[in-house]
């Protein structure tokens, strides 16, 4: 079993727990604050996770459990995105109406699932560990009962998280039958037999589906917009950067440690993936008014960009995913909870609500600026180093397929088009006029310290990307390449 | 450090700056980036001044390390190349923040922009990396953007703001994948420019792979300096931008191209350059005798000059097509001209908007008698815009004619013909307008730059434009080694080339 291999997990999980049951004993004034002690809590493991190393892959429960540089750059990646999250909730609690206490332990629960995902390495953890975390998502949706967009949301993703998770666990089915085992390293050191049957493929390509359904990469990204516009802020956030995240790491994992034989002919599928998601995403944000809803349109775009590195099918690509994810981390937590603190009072999430913001808010104003302008691409912030890394992975292996040199084309194509939507929020934000007698925004300290965290984090990647390339490089080692 | 890190580095620490003052302590902001963008261009004349002549070597060099991984280094330094595009990058930053005492709303974010816009464009042209290169252009290309949607002028405003976001993002993308093939293509794994030289010089690109990158690199830098046909974002976009903007963009921030064109794809890809360079040739006729013809047409003082700066570009890229030594020193000294030129044209014609509220030429008139001081300034301006002797322009134009003889006779004598015919008649026509004639009876309360520092901005690109005019060898003699470095590898062999200038001086 090894479990100590298994440690952060477990320390999640029980942490959970310890908030259900801290519940039954807190007066219902204070219940709130519970979030607080559940975010310096996984700020503890997340510290202690630094205590650990994996030069080597180690294994448990068999071999369904790894434990390598990926991994813990994963669990990492997501310890740090819970903190900010929780801290977001906190000051989303006063609009929830009862269970706020279930909220941050289910919160805790999806980023146990998350971190299940990152060390997957079998089939049968990648279902368990994403239904883990979709499930705990169904009701994170919809979480503010009597609001009807949050109940839409959930049924929604209810409905086509189920669908997909069906054909996931098909697909798997399919695949055991085809091979015989569900484990990545077997698969692969029999990929060479089994990799020309049209049922093993059938099943693998079920179970892209699957995951192309978390990532919401095209075709399977009808959900994103609505889900995110119905969802809590926080659950919001946590889907756009958690789940997506988790998404990813699966897909690196099965497509490059399980069957790589079979991703080598498949690239032309994922390019048209990553270019037609790329395009799609920025295309529908440009007419968004609400705010959700485009950083929605926004993040399926961002999942093209990044399926870019998958594409390229090299350690290149990868880290970049890598080093992308991680800036991207900071500024879709900075964008929500901007959100999260405006919105407050606003019904709706339209884009008016940041109308003015930098008269109400200087701080906000310049997180959410900033935050766009990461988003779009441009120097000195985060987005523009990762952009940089993803094309320069792409076009390295324009040499030998002329077809990437249209891919970068695509996705040079929608970082134009992105502008228009990015810039038209900071925009609003600076030059239109907020409207009269708004209630003054306050802003808690923890979240104030979140919001400083992210700034520091978009401009350290982005200014001083060394440390995070030599990580990112090392963690993308890990997938055999 | 370097001198050269400073200069780049104050607009952008006033930045920084900036941004933690409160918005109506507007003089206190309007001192700070005065003080810096001033402060950079002292910095400027004296790296000029100590500049050593006759050495091809970098100077001023920093270099620091920045990601290991990719080998991307901050490495910045000076040779002939860009020590006159920095000098006059540095008088131009100062010279467009000085007029902007135009700007009455939002002054914190407008200074926050241009500050940004000064440093990155500084330090695109000093940087020695490609990276760095692109990413200080891009640094100085975004608050372009933001600066004519916010605080441009005119009804076309948002239609030349979408227009000018559309043209110059893409050019600069295109730009993008260029660099990034020729650094994975050099297989050098490092994107330090004197690095690449040196690899590429001992392995050079194939002849297929320098076919694909070279036209990258040429498009995606032409449309950035407006290269006839992807011209149409430039008289348009310039039109709407407030003085100052203009002033950079037109001045400084388009010749990034051209220097990236002349540092980076003659160098590496020779092969490319002459199979292109026809093409060059040709397309730099469409920008000298359509927009100069184009100008001609123009009822608004804006566009005429933007059309006229379009057309302005045509002689560098003919120096550049001409590809020997007199015709790519003659390109530099144009583009460090023209900057002044277009800075100086670009100012004026704001603080002409500024009393006036209007550029239609045929409201205007006489104007000269109630305004000598910028009236005169003005006339001056555009005899150096028609190429007179005694401007810096001529010295530049007149070299790249001489140049580009021996190879484009024809493109040459139409050349010549747009320079002095087309040229001369639209703005001699545009001071008779303007300045001459009656005066109409709303304009009688205009006011002239009375104050010396209104004065400062104006007298100090005149004065540029008159020290390289009268004493080009200031420039020439920095800008020869660099060229000829960069030819020897453009064409392989330099040494008829060299005698050639030097005989040519000697008579």
């Amino acid at each position: 079993m090894n479990a100590p291999l298994m440690i952060l997990e477990i320390a999640v999980v029980l942490l959970g727990l310890v908030i259900l049951l801290a519940d039954l004993w807190t007066p219902p004034s204070q219940k709130q604050s519970l979030g607080y002690i559940a975010a310096a809590a996984v700020g503890l493991i997340l510290l202690g996770s630094f205590f650990i190393e994996a030069p080597q892959a180690r294994y448990a429960c068999g071999q369904m459990y790894v434990m390598d540089d990926l991994a813990l750059y994963f669990k990492r990646f997501f310890l740090l995105a819970t903190v900010a999250v929780l801290v977001m909730s906190v000051e989303f609690a006063d609009r929830i109406e009862a269970g706020i206490s279930e909220y941050y332990a289910l919160i805790l629960f999806a980023l146990s699932g998350m971190m299940f995902a990152a060390s997957a390495n079998d089939f049968v953890l990648v279902f368990v560990a994403l239904e883990l975390i979709t499930v705990t998502f169904y009701i994170l949706t919809s979480f503010q009962r009597s609001r009807v967009p949050s109940l839409e949301a959930g049924i929604k993703y209810l409905i086509l998280g189920a669908l997909s998770s069906a054909f996931m666990v098909y697909g798997i089915a399919l695949v055991f039958g085809t091979a015989n085992t569900t484990n990545f390293a077997e698969i692969a050191t029999g990929a060479k037999a089994i990799s020309a049957k049209p049922i093993f493929l059938l099943g693998l390509l079920l179970v892209l589906v699957g995951l192309g359904f978390k990532i919401a990469a095209f075709p399977f990204q009808m959900w994103a917009p609505d889900v995110y516009q119905g969802s809590p802020a926080p659950t919001t956030a946590f889907l756009a950067v958690g789940s997506k995240a988790a998404g990813f790491v699966l897909l690196l994992r099965v497509l490059f440690s399980a069957v790589p034989e079979v991703t080598v002919s498949w690239t032309k599928l994922l390019m048209i993936i990553s270019g037609v998601t790329i395009l799609y995403g920025n295309l529908c944000a440009v007419p968004q008014r609400n705010l959700k809803r485009l950083l929605g349109y926004s993040t399926i775009a961002h999942a093209g960009y990044m399926l870019l590195g998958v594409t390229a099918m090299s350690v290149a690509g990868s880290y970049a995913i890598l080093y992308y994810l991680g800036g991207y981390l900071f500024t879709v937590l900075a964008a929500f909870t901007v959100i999260c603190v405006v919105m407050r009072a606003v019904e709706g999430d339209d884009i008016s609500a940041v109308a003015g913001l930098h008269q109400r808010s200087p701080l906000l104003a310049v997180t959410m600026a900033l935050a766009m302008v990461s988003l779009a691409g441009i120097p000195p912030l985060a987005g523009f180093f990762g952009k940089f890394l993803l094309l320069k992975a792409v076009i390295e292996k324009g040499a030998l397929q002329p077809a990437y040199y249209w891919l970068t084309a695509a996705a040079l194509i929608g970082v134009v088009i992105s502008f228009y939507y990015y810039l038209g929020v900071v925009k609003a934000i600076y030059w239109s006029e907020a409207p009269a007698d708004q209630p003054a925004l306050q802003i808690s300290k923890p979240t104030r310290f979140s919001l400083y965290g992210c700034i520091a984090g978009m401009l350290y990647l982005g200014i001083f990307p060394n440390d995070m390339v030599e990580i990112a490089l090392h963690a993308a080692q890990a997938l055999k390449l | 450090m370097s001198t050269l890190t400073y200069i780049l580095g104050w607009p952008l620490v006033a930045a920084t700056l900036v941004a933690f003052i409160p918005r109506n302590y507007r003089f206190t902001i309007r001192v700070i980036a005065l003080a810096a963008t001033g402060l950079s261009m002292l910095l400027a004349i004296k790296l000029f001044s100590q500049f050593e002549v006759g050495s091809a070597e970098l100077q001023f060099v920093q270099k620091v390390s920045w990601v290991d991984a990719l080998g991307i280094s901050f490495h910045v330094g000076v040779d002939g190349l860009n020590i006159g595009l920095i000098l006059m990058g540095a008088i131009v930053a100062f010279a467009a923040t000085a007029v902007s005492w135009e700007i009455k709303e939002r002054e914190k974010e407008f200074y926050i922009l241009l500050l940004i816009m000064a440093g990155g464009i500084l330090g695109a042209f000093a940087s020695f990396d490609l990276f760095f290169f692109f990413f200080f252009h891009e640094l100085a290309l975004i608050p372009t953007f933001i600066m004519i949607g916010v605080w441009g002028k005119g009804a076309d405003k948002n239609y030349a703001t979408f227009q000018i976001t559309i043209y110059l993002t893409a050019g600069a993308l295109i730009a993008l994948v260029g660099l990034i093939a020729l650094y994975l293509q050099s297989g050098a794994n490092t994107f330090d420019i004197i690095e690449l030289t040196r690899h590429v010089r001992a392995n050079p690109l194939s002849v297929n792979q320098q076919h694909f990158i070279f036209p990258l690199l040429l498009f995606g830098f032409g449309i950035l300096v407006s290269l006839w046909p992807f011209h149409t974002w430039a008289p348009l976009g310039y039109g709407a931008a407030p003085t100052a903007t203009a002033m950079l963009h037109a001045g400084v921030l388009k010749k990034f191209g051209l220097y990236g064109l002349i540092r980076i794809a003659l160098p590496l890809m020779p092969e490319g350059a002459r199979s292109w360079l026809h093409v060059i040739a040709f397309l730099c006729l469409g920008n000298i005798l359509y927009c100069g013809l184009v100008a001609i047409r123009q009822k608004d003082l804006n566009l005429l000059i933007g059309n006229s700066s379009v057309a302005h570009m045509g002689f560098v890229f003919l120096g550049i097509a001409s590809l020997n030594l007199i015709g790519l020193t003659g390109a530099v000294m144009v583009m460090v001209a023209h900057g002044f030129l277009a800075a100086l044209t670009f100012g004026l014609s704001g603080y002409l908007y500024q009393q006036t509220k209007t550029l239609r030429i045929d409201e205007m008139g006489g104007l000269l008698g109630r305004l000598p001081f910028i009236g005169a300034a003005l006339i001056m301006a555009m005899m150096a815009g028609c190429g007179l002797p005694g401007f810096a322009n001529f010295v530049g134009e007149m070299m790249v004619f001489f140049a580009a003889w021996k190879t484009f006779p024809l493109v040459t004598i139409l050349a010549v013909w747009g320079a002095l015919i087309i040229g001369s008649v639209y703005m001699l026509r545009a001071i008779r307008n303007i300045l001459h004639g009656p005066l109409p009876t709303t304009w009688e309360g205009l006011k002239d730059a009375s104050n010396p520092w209104r004065k400062l901005p104006f007298a100090l690109l005149l004065a540029s434009l008159l020290v390289f005019g009268f004493a080009p060898r200031l420039l020439t003699d920095k800008i020869q080694p660099s060229a000829e470095k960069i030819l020897k590898m453009a064409i392989g062999a330099s040494a008829p080339q060299a005698k050639a200038i030097k005989t040519a001086r000697t008579d």
